[in-house]
């Protein structure tokens, strides 16, 4: 089998212009969606309390959340997980209360939820019980925040230091905007952003950076071995004779990920979500905008090939 | 050739050895088991409490699969799941005879059901974290600001009661936030105290200040000091949690410290949170009292207490030796006075004792107490859950001064040290405040192993079946370097015994679907070589050498990234962290190292090699 059967390099950078109109716009409407609808971000990081409980036949929701809310809750949030007869329950931090008694509070609530109506009493089973404070939570997306940053700069860093500058921003511009579009999607959709999505928000960072190290790896190549060729022409054939083991791998990757997203349940879903829109885009970003910006930037031949300078003796 | 040398084909079974051999006890699961530990630091878990739960079993005729005495506690690894409450309630019995005052905890587990050789070899099982095995988390703050307050409001005792001795006049002495003032009508006065302060309390810097006419001479700690008291705060307190879950009956706690402040408490398998919190929240203290000896020493008397009626004004206590007392009401000291215990050594008998510092109010009571009562006995106890035990009761023979006590007799070093730490972890020593909570159920623990598994299960089995009809017999070495990256990750992670979270199976999986990129890049490339006319074995050699440069820096990129979540990650995030940084690791091994010392094993030693199985090769223009 050979899916991939190119005669000629693909004059991708012909279209430059257009794929980084595309990017901007999508970039643009995530900005846009992020700074008008916002992230939901979920307990970790707001402070607050999480239920996950399960009962025996699907409960009546609004019923759930009318008793939390005459039980004195704040603006409670009961929505199921997974199957209609598991419930998640999200109740905001409240000043002066005692928050970690927050989980015990609710289950009682819970319970005369079940007694009032006329079916038997349904006492839900308790799967999982998350209390976070409010400094935790500060703390977590501060930490968030750095790990991002760190990840961005040691990412440049090693660019740097392994081609040259102009690769280093051009790879972390358009995985940058990978990121950004990722967010743009959560924020849109007002998917739950947590600590896994976060993590994966990261790891598909790295992840990307690494296709385009893939591209750029080939264009130092071409330069180095064919002459003749201008840049667009070295960029165009860099990324043709790498495009299918981009596809292929990422093809892998999504493979894995996708049964994430089948089997793994309501706990991985948005993980596997991240991902997946991680590596969608990251296979655009980092052939189609990664290399145009390269491009833009007015990478040469002669950045590879040094010429040789003559040793000088030193005058004394 | 593609020949690799010896040393190296030899490195290549020895990791896969080893990772089978580190893998192994994942498969044989867990069996039921009863963990016997002590609840009180003065009983130990040895081999005569060995023999002891060996005798219960032996009486309720259950046989156990295997003991196992370790640190501090006895496995009983058991048949099933019945035997295994027969069994639990058989040792509790025996070895608790009172429930309310249990010496023990006899707690359920599960041990890893791998034969002893393996075990012997350290190979355990993964370490499942919270998420996976059910049970509660949580994370408490320790509040220093006040645990100084604590401490400055006892110095404001001890600078009163120092003024009394040295006959300085002061016009009243308050703790005013986090800082003690005393006051004065005169400055000669206040000069003499300064320097009496400044000899006897080291910790505390002295700023002299005016407030209307009263002089005023204000106190703070100084920094160094506010370091140790918080240090020591956390420090005790973690002891206090200790010796409470201890008494829970959990099998394996955790108990660390986070930060300056926090304390990471984990209980695996325990449900119910609001006893878990209760017992956190407790508080336990010291009290010193006088033994009514009279009363003590007349049996009938006794015999009447024994039942329930000691005589008016004391109570009816067992020493630890079985020898009942009775002690008076009356408290002569509590706790709060203690400012230290240490194990220790008798000066004159070298006998092992434990030496006791009350702060200098306490000294002068204690003072003027054993001056009083030479030759009486004097109770040591602890009082926790309203029910007090006496620790020690011994006989006071001089008079004590200098708030220094020491408690000898009869003791074995290993006793003295854990009633100093009795002594020290009685109370807590600053407030907490928890911050975090995570419970969950075991019901919703296996739920999330089966989920994590048949995700990874099934995104393998996908990209196996791909790799090896794209790639045909290349795709098998693939598919067989990415089965050794994952016998590798479970090798590694079992050796280390990190814990592993649902986001840990999720960076397993993930990390799969990255590490085939590796041999995805390498069999393009010999595709490549091949189309580009080279011989096979050639095209074999240029496609591992050219994909390499690229294998690192892709794989180095993702690391950098790996890296920074393991820095900034806390919880479940770091389990994603740890299991993605170690495949990074593992996949540049096997998918370059061990797939390839597969391929030079079959196409290698062929000199004539016509065509090699990596598919179809599609060569334009043909």
């Amino acid at each position: 089998m050979e899916f991939f059967r190119i005669r000629k390099d693909i004059p991708f950078m012909r279209h430059a212009l257009v794929f980084n109109i595309i990017s901007l716009i999508t970039f643009l409407l995530a900005v846009f969606f992020l700074s008008t609808k916002g992230l939901h971000f979920s307990v970790e990081f707001t402070g607050g309390t999480l239920m996950e409980v399960s009962y025996a036949q699907a409960p009546d929701l609004r019923k759930i959340r009318e008793q939390l809310e005459s039980d004195g809750f704040v603006d409670p949030q009961v929505q199921n997980f997974g199957s209609s007869r598991d419930v998640l329950i999200r109740v905001p931090l409240t000043k002066g209360a005692e928050s970690s008694k927050v989980g015990e509070q609710v289950m009682a609530s819970l319970i005369k939820v079940g007694a009032g109506g006329t079916a038997p009493v349904v006492k839900p089973e308790l799967k999982r019980v998350e209390f976070v404070g409010p400094q935790v939570g500060k703390e977590l997306a501060e930490d968030g925040a750095l790990a991002l940053l760190l990840v961005v700069v040691g990412i440049m860093l090693y660019l740097a230091f392994r081609f040259e500058w102009r690769f280093a921003l051009s790879a972390i511009i358009a995985n940058m905007h990978d990121v950004v579009i990722i967010l743009g999607f959560f924020a849109f959709f007002q998917w739950e952003f947590s600590l896994p999505v976060l993590a994966a928000v990261l790891a598909v960072l790295g992840y990307s950076v690494n296709e385009s190290v893939v591209v750029f790896d080939r264009v130092r190549e071409t330069f180095k071995k064919k002459r003749g060729m201008t840049t667009p022409q070295v960029l165009d054939h860099a990324i043709t004779s790498t495009i299918s083991r981009t596809i292929i791998t990422h093809g892998s990757t999504q493979m894995m990920v996708t049964s994430m997203l089948i089997f793994g349940g309501a706990a991985l879903h948005y993980f596997a979500l991240a991902l997946t829109i991680g590596i969608l885009f990251g296979i655009y970003s980092s052939v189609l905008v990664a290399s145009p910006l390269v491009m833009w930037l007015g990478v040469s031949r002669e950045q590879f090939v040094k010429p040789k300078v003559e040793k000088q003796e030193a005058v004394v | 050739m593609n020949r690799y040398p010896l040393w190296k084909n030899a490195t290549v079974l020895i990791a896969l050895v080893l990772g089978l051999l580190y893998t192994l006890p994942n498969f044989f699961g867990e069996a039921p088991a009863v963990q016997v530990a002590s609840v009180k630091s003065t009983h130990k878990v040895d081999a005569k409490l060995l023999a002891q739960v060996e005798a219960a079993l032996k009486t309720a005729s259950i046989v156990p699969q295997g003991m196992v005495l370790d640190l501090n506690s006895i496995r009983v690894r058991l048949a099933d799941t019945d035997t295994q409450l027969k069994a639990r309630d058989a040792i509790e019995r025996a070895l608790n005879p009172v429930a309310a005052d249990a010496s023990y905890s006899v707690a359920l587990n599960l041990v890893s059901d791998s034969p002893n050789w393996l075990n012997s070899i350290n190979a355990l099982p993964m370490y499942l974290g919270l998420d996976l095995r059910g049970g509660v988390h949580f994370l408490l703050q320790v509040d220093m600001k006040g645990a100084l307050t604590k401490r400055l409001d006892s110095i404001g005792a001890d600078l009163r009661s120092l003024m009394r001795d040295k006959n300085i006049r002061h016009g009243g002495i308050s703790r005013e936030g986090q800082t003690v003032a005393i006051r004065f009508r005169e400055a000669e006065i206040r000069d003499k105290a300064r320097s009496v302060l400044a000899d006897s309390q080291p910790d505390l810097e002295l700023v002299d200040a005016q407030e209307g006419t009263d002089l005023k001479l204000v106190a703070t700690l100084k920094p160094v000091a506010q370091k140790r008291i918080q240090e020591f705060a956390v420090k005790q307190n973690i002891t206090t949690l200790h010796n409470r879950i201890n008494e829970l009956g959990v099998a394996e706690p955790v108990i660390q410290q986070q930060g300056i402040d926090r304390i990471v408490v984990q209980l695996p398998g325990v449900q119910d949170t609001a006893k878990a919190k209760d017992i956190l929240g407790r508080t336990a203290t010291l009290e010193v009292r006088m033994v009514d000896d009279e009363a003590s020493a007349n049996p009938s008397v006794m015999d009447q207490a024994a039942r329930g009626q000691p005589p008016p004004g004391t109570e009816y206590y067992v020493e630890r030796g079985g020898r009942g007392l009775l002690v008076k009401k009356q408290v002569v000291l509590t706790g709060e006075r203690l400012t230290d215990a240490q194990p220790g050594f008798d000066n004159q008998t070298q006998e092992p004792a434990v030496h006791l510092s009350l702060d200098s109010a306490g000294a002068r009571i204690f003072k003027d107490v054993t001056r009083e009562s030479v030759g009486k006995r004097m109770a040591i106890l602890l009082i926790e859950k309203g029910k007090g035990e006496v620790v020690t009761a011994p006989v006071i023979r001089t008079e004590i001064g200098g708030g220094r006590v020491q408690i000898s007799g009869r003791m074995s070093t290993v006793e003295a040290h854990d009633v100093a730490l009795l002594l020290r972890a009685g109370s807590l020593a600053a407030p907490m405040e928890i911050i975090e909570e995570r419970t969950v159920g075991p019901s919703l623990g296996a739920e999330n192993i089966a989920k994590g598994f048949s995700s990874t299960m099934w995104g393998f089995i996908a990209i196996a079946v791909f790799m090896m009809a794209y790639y045909l017999l290349f795709g098998v070495v693939s598919v067989f370097a990415l089965s050794a990256n994952l016998l590798f990750l479970v090798a590694l992670l079992s050796l280390l015994q990190a814990t592993l979270t649902l986001p840990g199976i999720a960076a397993i999986a993930l990390t799969l679907g990255m590490a085939i990129d590796a041999n995805v890049l390498i069999n393009e490339r010999v595709r490549e070589e091949l189309r580009g006319g080279n011989s096979p074995q050639a095209a074999i050699t240029a496609g591992y050498e050219r994909a390499w440069a690229t294998i690192l820096d892709s794989n180095i990129t993702t690391l950098i990234a790996g890296i920074a979540l393991l820095i900034f990650g806390s919880g479940p995030v770091r389990g994603f962290a740890v299991v993605h940084c170690l495949g990074i690791l593992t996949s540049i091994f096997s998918s370059v190292v061990v797939s390839r010392a597969l391929i030079n094993l079959i196409y290698g030693r062929r000199r004539k090699l016509e065509a090699v199985s990596i598919g179809q090769v599609w060569k334009p223009g043909v």
